[in-house]
């Protein structure tokens, strides 16, 4: 037969289809490649002597980095990015867990409408949502003259607006966890004596936890990358990482942008490897492993 | 003996129990709806309602509203193509001289402006005029100071924009106007927003192909390796997932500069250096890789669930490798391709950063336009029309993703 190797094929396969095995396995690794790459080509030059972005030569060095964790322009951004993913979190978290809980009972009316419409702050394209909200926030309780609030350059106004971009994410992760949840271990609990409030943080709790974890953590990323919305409705004040990574390579273009970029990459390995065992101890414990 | 003869079964108060259920369902069902409020209300007040708040700004003349009703009134029974009467004349002049009182002759002009370029300067010019005038007649004054006002096309334009409501904003979002004669196309060196509509879903179709063609064989090969070398190479494609748009935008900028290493490598293999960045080219590149994993990941978790015993057995009886999965395995992803490839394309409809940094003045889509109008030409109107089209074509395509896949389908991660 062919002198092609198998490349996992059955020993009758033709050298046709060889071939093919060996085209489409390159193939596949050159997607892989370019899927990769251009996330680390980033890091070595990050530690590149020179202000231009290019491959460090002969110097490698960390004053991009050293840049990034004392100039006062990046520790502000980083610590306005904590702050507004920090509370967009606990609120997206705790608003699509409880909303969850509610579409996971069964026989719920219109629940596929409620649904879209709770889904749809992730569909919409964030400029519309930005644009809309940079109107609402200019008078939001409607009131007239001078009298009225406004929430264009607070804070309190971005974390809203991240929050309802956040809760999607959040609703879909946990009602996931929540398929094939029993829900006849509820009234079981109930049976025995147990007030709605214990069963929830005995029974229900427990279970979805690796759902509502994984959904905070979408929620967390997506206020963490988010820079639309903070570019409409965000002052100066309320400039966060990616709105000042934004800036940088729109305005001054300075290599500080690689070093924020592997910091940003790091923290993404974390998340992911984080997900990923938690999505295997909740298969686990739903017993579906 | 049939149920129907028996006594209604009764609770141990006496109260039937179908009706007991009948009770005890409904409080469940109140009860879950109660947990669903919360958010139900939070998603109505900042996202349904300032929607159409932004909805109605793109109908609704702003700038004007309340302020030309003399105006429009004086002008409702102008044919449209003379010079109007002094009666008309006389109605503007009051009413510039009362907004300027108020300080707001300006936001008239302005709104005059969008559709008549030039407005602006006449209209600061004839308020100061007329503001020292007691009494008419006006005409002639208006004429004398500037042979615009005789302009059959700017009174057109003063009467549309003198009511409440005007649908230009949405005319003028497709290309159009009113004319002397019902609607017209706007001159050609003004009409942009149908290209840019026409880009938009252009790149957006060019996106979700290439996603579909890069990721299909991937999705494939994941799908049948063994899961632990499926796991490793999993990470390939879950990290630009979980890494910041932002990073990715970031690694395309510095790649494809002119000066950068795909450059370099150019250089080295073809002595030559290519112009990528600021182009369609390094859109549709950068876009294709932040987009591939939403259309990967769908085809995957189908093909995740397709039995290996259909293609053997197709085999077994007779089919050739290639007919086997065409015939047979291929139909089979098709939800998945669906799902992903829809996704996709909802999404790359709505794209700014990506464009915005690594692409050309040619190559920004319409969200760019919403956020130009928005931030740097402050015409709300403008940019509230552009972007309630856009709209409007992500929720029927948003419709469609709902009706074909399932909303509950949708997995992250």
């Amino acid at each position: 037969m062919s002198k092609l190797p198998l490349l996992g094929l059955p020993p009758y396969a033709s050298t046709q289809e060889r071939v093919w095995r060996l085209f489409f396995y390159i193939f596949c690794g050159l997607v892989l490649l370019f899927l990769i790459s251009p996330i680390l080509i980033v890091i070595p030059i990050s530690f590149n002597d020179s202000k231009f972005l290019s491959f460090p030569r002969d110097v490698w060095s960390l004053r991009w980095y050293e840049d990034f964790f004392f100039n006062d322009r990046w520790t502000t951004a980083v610590k306005n990015s904590v702050i507004i993913a920090f509370f967009s979190t606990i609120l997206s978290t705790t608003l699509g867990t409880i909303a969850a809980l509610g579409l996971s009972r069964p026989n719920i009316p219109f629940r596929a409408a409620i649904m879209a419409v709770l889904i749809s702050p992730m569909i919409v394209p964030v400029v519309i949502t930005a644009a809309a909200l940079y109107f609402f926030y200019a008078n939001p309780l409607m009131l007239p003259g001078e009298s009225n609030i406004i929430l264009n350059n607070t804070y309190v106004g971005v974390i809203l607006a991240h929050t309802l971009l956040a809760t999607p994410f959040v609703v879909i992760t946990v009602t996931a966890t929540l398929t094939g949840f029993d829900q006849s271990m509820i009234r079981a609990g109930a049976s025995l004596g147990a007030p709605p409030t214990l069963v929830f943080r005995k029974v229900i709790l427990p279970l979805i936890s690796p759902g509502v974890i994984s959904g905070a953590l979408f929620a967390f990323v997506t206020s963490w990358d988010e820079v639309v919305v903070v570019l409409f409705v965000g002052g100066t004040e309320q400039r966060t990482l990616p709105r000042q990574m934004f800036s940088g390579i729109r305005e001054m273009i300075s290599p500080t942008i690689t070093a924020a970029a592997t910091v940003l990459i790091t923290i993404a390995v974390l998340m992911l490897v984080t997900v990923e065992l938690l999505r295997r101890r909740s298969e686990r414990l739903r017993g579906l492993r | 003996m049939a149920i129907a003869d028996r006594a209604p079964l009764l609770t141990i108060d006496g109260v039937s129990l179908r009706a007991r259920l009948a009770r005890a369902e409904r409080s469940r069902k109140l009860k879950a709806l109660g947990l669903i409020l919360p958010l139900f209300l939070f998603v109505l007040i900042t996202f349904l309602i300032p929607l159409g708040r932004m909805g109605y700004k793109s109908v609704v003349n702003e700038e004007t509203f309340g302020r030309l009703d003399h105006t429009n009134q004086a002008l409702s029974e102008w044919d449209g193509q003379s010079v109007p009467d002094e009666a008309a004349f006389a109605a503007l002049a009051a009413d510039l001289k009362a907004a300027q009182e108020q300080r707001q002759a300006g936001e008239i002009a302005k709104r005059i402006n969008y559709e008549y370029a030039g407005a602006i300067s006449k209209f600061k010019s004839i308020t100061r005029t007329v503001s020292k005038m007691e009494t008419g007649p006006y005409k002639e004054v208006f004429l004398e100071a500037d042979k615009v006002w005789g302009d059959p096309r700017l009174w057109r334009t003063i009467r549309n924009a003198s009511g409440h409501y005007t649908s230009y904003y949405w005319l003028s979002s497709i290309d159009l106007r009113h004319g002397a004669e019902g609607l017209e196309s706007v001159p050609p060196d003004q009409a942009v927003f149908v290209d840019v509509y026409g880009r938009t879903f252009w790149i957006a179709g060019v996106v979700t192909v290439l996603t579909l063609i890069l990721g299909f064989p991937v999705a494939y090969l994941l799908a049948t390796q063994p899961a632990h070398r499926a796991n490793l190479l999993m990470i390939f494609v879950m990290l630009p997932f979980w890494t910041s748009l932002l990073v990715r935008t970031t690694a395309w900028f510095v790649l494809l500069r002119s000066e950068g290493p795909l450059n370099d490598l150019a250089e080295m293999i073809v002595n030559q250096r290519f112009e990528m960045i600021f182009t369609r080219f390094g859109t549709i590149v950068a876009m294709t890789h932040i987009q591939l994993p939403f259309t990967l990941l769908p085809i995957y978790s189908v093909m995740k669930n397709i039995p290996p015993s259909h293609v053997r057995a197709a085999r077994s009886l007779g089919a050739g490798p290639f007919h086997a999965f065409w015939k047979v395995y291929f139909p089979q992803t098709v939800p998945g391709i669906a799902a992903g490839c829809l996704l996709t394309f909802i999404l790359c409809l709505g794209y700014y950063i990506t464009p915005a940094l690594v692409g050309g003045p040619r190559d920004q889509m319409v969200s760019y336009y919403v956020a130009y109008y928005m931030n740097n030409i402050i015409n709300f109107g403008q940019a509230a029309a552009l972007g309630a089209i856009l709209l409007i074509i992500t929720m029927v395509l948003y419709w469609a993703y709902n009706k074909l896949v399932g909303i509950d389908k949708m997995k992250l991660g």
